[in-house]
């Protein structure tokens, strides 16, 4: 069976996590063999997920680490004063 | 996201700290300090609110660790801990921008992806630019909430489905809808402007 490239976008999400089922990733996958369309948003998709799932995309302030101990560990005195 | 795998694992290590070893309660939530931040910052858009919330999700999860059942992971209790400290701030309107946190306006039930015939890869060395970084946060922090939290959760957070699902109290089928949607979005968004970055710079080392 010949799906639409509209069709194809409706499963990037799922073929990327290698979820879809084998007879959709079937199709899927005949329709990139062609479609210059589709591999490039395929492409372009995993690459944007690649980058932003990269540390130096959200990083923790400077000197978070140390300021969330140090409110720990006033807090843990505080409740074992109690 | 990575949790205690070597050594003790972590039920071990709460019933330590609940049998009276507080101070191991640093060592458990070392792993999980970026994810907290990350997902208050992602409700609150301000780096002080978020760095306030996030301590007291903490705090909390220290104060009710006995609460802890283990039936969820750690990790993704903490997290819960940390969207509904995010989520009150952001009710009692103590932060600076407000949002809605109900569902966007129906009318979005088909994104469609930015077209395009070929894509040049953005090599990660591209996120050593201020430039590039700057362009990743602003598109994940203009989604609409609901995207924006399963996104991070799922994809910035690496958590599974599953545990995306648990943390926000919402189903597998909508983490899964949800999450398609974001990275389309993201798709559509970034294309264009990352495309614009790559090319004038073929000469730079990374190219």
């Amino acid at each position: 069976m010949v799906i639409e490239c509209k069709h194809v976008w409706e499963h990037i999400s799922e073929y990327l996590d290698g979820t879809l089922s084998p007879d959709v990733l079937d199709q899927v996958q005949k329709h990139l063999e062609h479609c210059e369309i589709c591999s490039a948003i395929l492409d372009s998709t995993r690459n944007i997920l690649i980058l932003t799932a990269d540390e130096r995309v959200f990083e923790l302030p400077l000197g978070f680490s140390e300021r969330l101990h140090a409110r720990l560990e006033a807090e843990m005195r505080n409740i074992a004063r109690e | 996201m990575t949790g205690v795998s070597e050594g003790r694992d972590e039920a071990q290590i709460i019933a330590s700290i609940l049998a009276g070893n507080t101070h191991e309660f640093h060592d458990l939530i070392r792993p999980y300090e970026r994810s907290v931040y990350i997902m208050a910052l992602s409700l609150l858009h301000n780096e002080a609110d978020a760095e306030d919330a996030a301590q007291e999700a903490f705090l909390k999860a220290f104060r009710n660790l006995a609460h802890f059942r283990g039936e969820a992971k750690f990790s993704t209790w903490l997290i819960s801990i940390t969207l509904n400290e995010a989520r009150s701030r952001l009710r009692s309107g103590k932060t600076m921008k407000m949002e809605s946190l109900d569902e966007p306006p129906e009318g979005q039930d088909r994104v469609t992806p930015a077209l395009l015939r070929d894509w040049r890869e953005i090599p990660s060395e591209a996120l050593e630019r201020q430039e590039v970084r700057s362009l990743l946060q602003q598109a994940v922090t203009d989604l609409p909430l609901i995207y924006r939290e399963v996104f991070l959760l799922r994809d910035v957070e690496e958590l599974s489905v599953n545990e995306s699902a648990d943390a926000l109290g919402i189903t597998v089928a909508s983490v899964k809808v949800r999450l398609h949607r974001a990275r389309i979005m993201l798709q559509k968004k970034l294309v264009p402007q990352l495309k614009l970055v790559n090319p004038k710079r073929r000469w730079f080392p990374w190219s």
